[in-house]
């Protein structure tokens, strides 16, 4: 495709390719998004057409939003094509308001032309931001100046104001909000009551804000580990000054790098116990760092760390037990956090009983980190010998057994190819489908037995379904085996 | 000489923190509740120390894993037992219920299932020197190449400084070299029969393979008497008769509650 091509990016509309995007050399020739791409081909043979890739748009959006994150932690996205930053509060850390701005357009440059405004609401933001053409004495002022397009409403609406005479917003403000809405429907009315301000209208953030966050700027960009682990050991210490000043703790910590080149890379821990103590949260990023599989890719370095702690939980000043009970719980529990920090969720469980009295769905296993001591178990019952099995299969292994039809016990029975004679047994202990389950009323009941063989191996085995009445051929498992 | 130097101790110091040991003391030995058993082991197992446990075969597995989880309750302490996944397809899941049939109480249990042998022995490392925690159980199937004598001197000398007692069950590996304080073989064994010929409770035969410092060996069938956590020799009870294996439709049969 030759670079000096007006160009154009296409989408199927109701079965007709046209324009969804367009560059600037082909807006100057007169093509707009909406136009049939057979009639802009007409207009301009040589045009570069690709087809436009909505998915590829939004993450290229998003990673612009993700630049802009160090502003600011209020960043909404805005449609398909903006982005929304509230600076209240922090124009002043940059120098005020040009500084930022000036900033914003130099880190944000490498993403291409972008155009921006600042205001008072979101909405007039951004209204200035796609649709102002030259510059005005005051924000009031450059928004009565705005077509009507600015209140981004539906084109037929749009139009259906010009036709009325109605071309700027300052037209439409100056006139009675009540003949405005009984014409052209609520939505215009509230639409512009954003835009002016007089409605109140609050940005959605991409990310909901962290209960605490601490960050750290660099004048010279950093990329070693240890100075960024010195950093992460820094926030922390500030961290636990706040946090011991409410009485809470976190059991989330997230630091987030940000590269000098715009490129960001998140890292986060987690405890089981509210945690503040900064040794320990730092040990955790330690072993985060040392986990992770793509390990840290400084670049040009870091100028910017932020540790975040989205949620509070109450942790009182802690006193250790002369008994040693408390020691040696929050020794178990720092354990599962270092754990799991290194090898990820779902290694590290405790377990609990399940709602079920299927063997396989009697056990539910519970991240270590989530999980409260689980209780609850049935004590077995007294000068019983264990009537469940220890190790359970899932799912059942067949074996051939050899047994009278229709529920004679099993005799002999062949697993992994090898021959065992049952010389005890015990059952059938019957469990049936849960019927009252969905889906459930075609599943056949099993018979369980305790067998053991000549060589004192027992086994829990079973006959799937009840003969002649679920099945003319019932299929043996087993399904666990016995210490 | 009467009296060490002052320079030699404090040399014996600096090696000591080298070392990074402490100066390990005579361990707490725990008595198993089988009489002949505790002798051999001048009074039982010892916390703080690596014991290995095998089934030589695999389908001793869950005699060698019923008798990591029984040991484990004459420890005392959180259990924290580490598997492969690999084990988990070919062996099953440790079965929580099954558990405290022998009981173990799941409360004081934390399942490790982790992707392959090295995972399980690095993680085995942390958990072994984790003070808190009472018995770490180490599963590992078969004889993988990262579990040598280096491996199991590091899990010995990391128990001995913790004072948490290793418990390495092997599932269908040979016995090599190792740092372990005793090696065990556990092998099924006939159960005594309850009423109505019912497989009984669980019952071993135990062969002490090996014993660090001590020569002696032995080997016992023990029954597993879960009210009072003990290991008992067998003994026949009463009411058994000697049953064919294909028993007479029309014998009279005892009933038991059962389920």
């Amino acid at each position: 495709m030759p670079d000096d091509a007006p160009f154009v990016c296409v989408e199927t509309v109701r079965g007709a390719l046209r324009i969804a995007s367009v560059d600037p050399q082909a807006l100057d020739k007169g093509l707009s998004p909406g136009m049939a791409l057979a009639d802009a081909r007409a207009q301009l043979p040589e045009l570069a057409v690709v087809d436009a890739d909505p998915f590829a748009d939004h993450g290229w959006l998003e990673r612009i939003a993700d630049a802009c994150d160090r502003f600011t932690p209020l960043v909404a996205l805005d449609g398909g094509d903006g982005v929304t930053l509230d600076i209240t509060g922090c124009a002043h850390l940059f120098g005020g308001e040009a500084a930022l701005v000036a900033e914003v357009e130099a880190r944000l440059a490498r993403f291409g032309t972008l155009r921006h405004a600042l205001a008072d609401t979101p909405d007039a933001a951004q209204a200035l931001a796609r649709f102002q053409s030259a510059p005005a004495a005051s924000e009031a002022a450059a928004i009565r100046r705005l077509g009507v397009a600015a209140l981004r409403l539906d084109d037929e609406i749009a139009v259906a104001l010009r036709r009325a005479g109605l071309r700027t917003i300052g037209d439409l403000a100056s006139r009675p909000t009540a003949p405005i809405a009984a014409r052209f429907g609520e939505e215009t009315v509230a639409a512009l009551a954003r835009l002016l301000g007089d409605a109140d209208q609050r940005l959605r953030p991409r990310r909901a804000l962290p209960a605490l966050f601490f960050e750290r700027r660099f004048a010279e960009p950093i990329a070693r580990d240890a100075d960024v682990l010195a950093t992460i050991g820094d926030l922390a210490a500030e961290a636990e000054a706040e946090l011991t000043a409410r009485d809470r703790g976190g059991r989330r910590f997230a630091v987030r790098l940000y590269r000098a080149d715009g490129a960001l890379r998140d890292l986060a821990v987690e405890s089981g116990l509210p945690l503040r103590d900064p040794p320990s949260i730092l040990r955790l990023f330690r072993e985060r760092i040392d986990a992770l599989a793509d390990p840290i890719d400084p670049g040009f370095g870091f100028d910017m760390i932020r540790m975040s702690v989205p949620a509070l939980e109450p942790l009182a000043p802690t006193q250790l037990q002369l008994e040693g009970g408390a020691v040696s719980e929050e020794a178990m529990a720092a354990l599962v956090d270092r754990l799991t920090t290194r090898l990820g969720r779902g290694r590290i469980a405790r377990v609990a009983p399940g709602d079920s009295h299927l063997p396989e769905q009697g056990v539910l296993t519970i991240d270590a980190i989530d999980a409260p001591v689980p209780t609850g178990w049935d004590a077995p019952e007294k000068g019983e010998p264990p009537l469940r099995p220890i190790h359970l299969f899932d799912p059942p292994q067949r074996i051939e057994v050899m047994a009278e039809v229709p529920d004679g016990p099993p005799h002999r029975f062949r697993w992994r190819r090898v021959l065992h004679d049952v010389i005890r047994f015990e059952g059938p202990e019957r469990i049936a489908a849960e019927w009252w389950r969905r889906g459930q009323a075609k599943v056949r009941t099993r018979d369980y037995y305790r067998v053991e063989d000549v060589r004192g191996r027992r086994y829990w085995i079973f006959r799937h379904g009840l003969y002649d009445r679920e099945t003319p051929d019932p299929l043996w498992y087993v399904h666990g085996v016995f210490a | 000489m009467n009296e060490e130097s002052p320079t030699l101790s404090a040399l014996k110091l600096r090696v000591a923190a080298m070392e990074r040991r402490a100066p390990v003391g005579k361990a707490v030995r725990v008595a198993t509740g089988h009489g002949d058993i505790d002798a051999a082991l001048a009074g039982g197992i010892a916390r703080g120390r690596l014991h290995e446990i095998f089934a030589l075969e695999g389908g001793d597995a869950g005699s060698a894993t019923g008798f990591a989880g029984m040991l484990s309750i004459r420890l005392g302490g959180g259990i924290v037992w580490l598997r492969e996944e690999s084990a988990v397809r070919g062996g099953g899941h440790l079965h929580a219920p099954g558990l405290v049939e022998i009981g173990v109480d799941p409360a004081r249990l934390l399942l490790g299932v982790l992707p392959n042998a090295l995972s399980v022995l690095r993680a085995a490392a942390d958990v072994v020197r984790c003070a808190g925690v009472g018995v770490a159980v180490i599963e590992l199937h078969r004889d993988p190449k990262v579990l040598d004598l280096t491996a199991s001197r590091r899990l010995a000398l990391a128990a001995e400084e913790s004072g948490v007692a290793a418990l390495l069950l092997r599932i269908a590996a040979t016995p090599v070299a190792s740092a372990a304080d005793t090696r065990w073989a556990v092998r099924s064994c006939a159960s005594q029969p309850l009423p109505a010929n019912a497989p009984g409770h669980p019952t071993f035969d135990l062969e002490l393979l090996r014993q660090r410092g001590r020569g002696a060996d032995g080997r016992w069938q023990v029954e597993w008497n879960r009210e009072q956590a003990v290991f008992t020799s067998p003994t026949p009870s009463g009411v058994v008769v000697a049953v064919p294996a294909r028993r007479p439709a029309a014998a009279p049969i005892p009933l038991r509650r059962a389920g």
